[in-house]
């Protein structure tokens, strides 16, 4: 069902921890839902020199959210505000469409924690006010046949 | 370990020895369609007949009782429908409870639509329909009571007697999904008042795609496949030889080896209980502590999510199963987690073992060391987790 990249990344997952004293800490998604991610972000002028996460949910969420921060690690805000859940899913080789919201949780886990940064800083982030963090229609499953 | 663990017996069985050697002469020799004349097909004949002595013997029914169908899905499917179309103008409402299986709930809900009034029943904690709910919930047009033998997720046994006489004294015929129940407990359909019960050969060794509907003599139904003859005009479709002596011997051997098999079956069930409660803090058992099917352990570990718990045990050749979102391919976990009263973010780590004849305590005990470790990983990583040992 996964691929061999998302079970690399949940059974070694990169980056698993919290950061003390992080400049932006970010969480979304709710244990209703089986899903919360939180990441935090340590930040040296524009570049992000650290970040670690913490997720509660499923193998793919865990996967997520470890490519997720791989992906923005040593990389500049800027770099981080343009990471899709796409290329979150495409460097994990793809995920199950039913599970293309983790990868959603994941970018948006990592804005929300570069919005914590913004407003802890007072730096101003292009793109942040946009944002949207609704996860509601995270969940949307494919069409189902019936009704 | 480099063999798999396979500890999910209540989702299915690997079909036993002797009851694939039953089975295999009536793949290739023994062919002929039952329903025709010569010689040939009478072998067919004589093997469904014994093979519905066996199941009728293994439930306490008599022969002309038991109709095979293909599986348990459509045996709830027929009981129900075929009771609630046949008794229509009787009534139509019929009872139910919250934690069946879908094969239950889902044709429950379709008569529904069809004008059909459905009360579907709480649970307590432990996953037990109340009698005096049951009772009070019958009305003058009620036709049909159906609550499951044994919960295939918790594994919670129903006071299925005591159901029964309910149903009796109020003239309503009582249906027992019995699919977890059958090959694994006592059952007697006469002591226990059932007029209809549904089974299914996959669960005990036997294999898939097969099982029967015990039907109390004398019980007005519609079929639910209508075409042939068979099934003394109740079940169309030439019959599955090979899948029915398959059905027939599958039962008669659980029954015949019952007290030594659940002897062993529970010693496992309370060492596993007992090496989870005693290894993992945090975790809670699913189902009734004594009132439950022999194989099944069910627990709920807090600050995890079930489906990372079954990669997790799969990686290290542990076979299980979930009650999470993420494996029912749906957004809520289990509807009988639910039912039983449990939040969501508990219910979905949820986990359930099941075990079987071929188990062992070093598997077991293998198990239960694997999963110490794994939701100790899994903690370590879980923000719920930190909130707890933070004491937020
Ligand atoms: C309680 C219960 N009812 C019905 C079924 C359906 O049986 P089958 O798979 O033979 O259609 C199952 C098995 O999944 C079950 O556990």
């Amino acid at each position: 069902m996964y691929s061999e990249k998302v079970m690399e990344h949940f059974t070694q997952p990169r980056n698993v921890g919290e950061i003390e004293n992080a400049d932006g800490v970010g969480e979304v998604g709710n244990a209703k839902c089986g899903d919360i991610m939180r990441m935090y972000l340590k930040i040296d002028g524009d570049v992000i020199t650290d970040v670690k996460f913490k997720t509660f949910g499923c193998g793919s969420a865990i996967a997520s959210s470890s490519m997720a921060t791989e992906l923005i690690k040593g990389k500049t805000l800027k770099e981080a505000m343009e990471l899709t859940n796409k290329a979150v899913a495409d460097a994990l080789d793809g995920l199950p469409p039913v599970k293309m919201h983790c990868s959603v949780l994941a970018e948006q886990a990592i804005k929300s924690a570069l919005v914590d940064y913004s407003k802890k800083s007072g730096v101003k982030i292009e793109g942040l006010e946009d944002v949207d963090f609704d996860d509601e229609h995270l969940h949307d499953l494919p069409e189902n046949e019936e009704e | 370990m480099d063999k798999m663990i396979y500890m999910d017996h209540s989702a299915t069985t690997p079909v036993k020895k002797e009851v694939l050697q039953e089975m295999l002469p009536y793949f290739s020799e023994f062919y002929g369609n039952p329903s025709s004349v010569y010689q040939l097909s009478s072998k067919s004949k004589l093997a469904i007949d014994k093979a519905r002595e066996q199941v009728a013997k293994g439930i306490g029914a008599k022969k002309n009782e038991i109709y095979f169908t293909g599986g348990g899905s459509e045996a709830d499917n027929w009981a129900i429908k075929g009771i609630a179309y046949r008794h229509r103008e009787k009534g139509n409402h019929i009872i139910t409870s919250k934690i069946e299986h879908h094969a239950v709930l889902h044709t429950c809900e379709y008569l529904q639509k069809q004008g059909f009034e459905v009360t579907y029943l709480d649970v307590d904690e432990y996953g037990m329909v109340r009698l005096e709910e049951l009772e009070a919930a019958i009305k003058e047009n009620t036709i049909l009571i159906s609550i499951m033998f044994a919960n295939n997720e918790i594994g919670t046994i129903q006071p299925i007697k005591e159901i029964g006489q309910i149903a009796r004294k109020h003239k309503v015929l009582f249906h027992t999904d019995a699919v977890q129940a059958v090959g694994s407990l006592r059952i007697d359909v006469n002591e226990m008042n059932i007029d209809l019960l549904s089974m299914s050969a996959h669960k005990l060794y036997g294999p898939k795609g097969v099982g029967a509907l015990y039907i109390r003599q004398g019980t007005r139904i519609d079929p639910l496949i209508a075409g042939g003859a068979q099934e003394r005009n109740k079940r169309a479709g030439t019959e599955n030889i090979a899948g029915i002596v398959g059905t027939g011997k599958a039962v008669e051997l659980a029954y015949d080896n019952l007290e030594e098999n659940n002897r062993k079956l529970i010693a496992l069930r309370e060492r596993l209980i007992k090496g989870i409660q005693d290894k993992i803090p945090h975790v809670r058992l699913n189902g009734h502590p004594e009132k439950r099917l022999p194989g099944n352990v069910n627990f709920c570990f807090q600050f995890i999510e079930g489906e990372a718990l079954l990669l997790s045990l799969d990686m290290v050749g542990v076979a299980g199963s979930s009650g999470s979102a993420c494996t029912s391919g749906s957004l809520d976990p289990s509807h009988v987690l639910l039912s039983i009263g449990l939040p969501h973010e508990i219910a979905h780590g949820s986990l359930r073992l099941s075990l079987g004849l071929a188990n062992t305590e070093e598997e077991v005990d293998y198990v239960v060391d694997q999963l110490t470790g794994i939701v100790d990983r899994l903690r370590m990583m879980s923000p719920l987790y930190d909130k707890i040992q933070g004491g937020i």
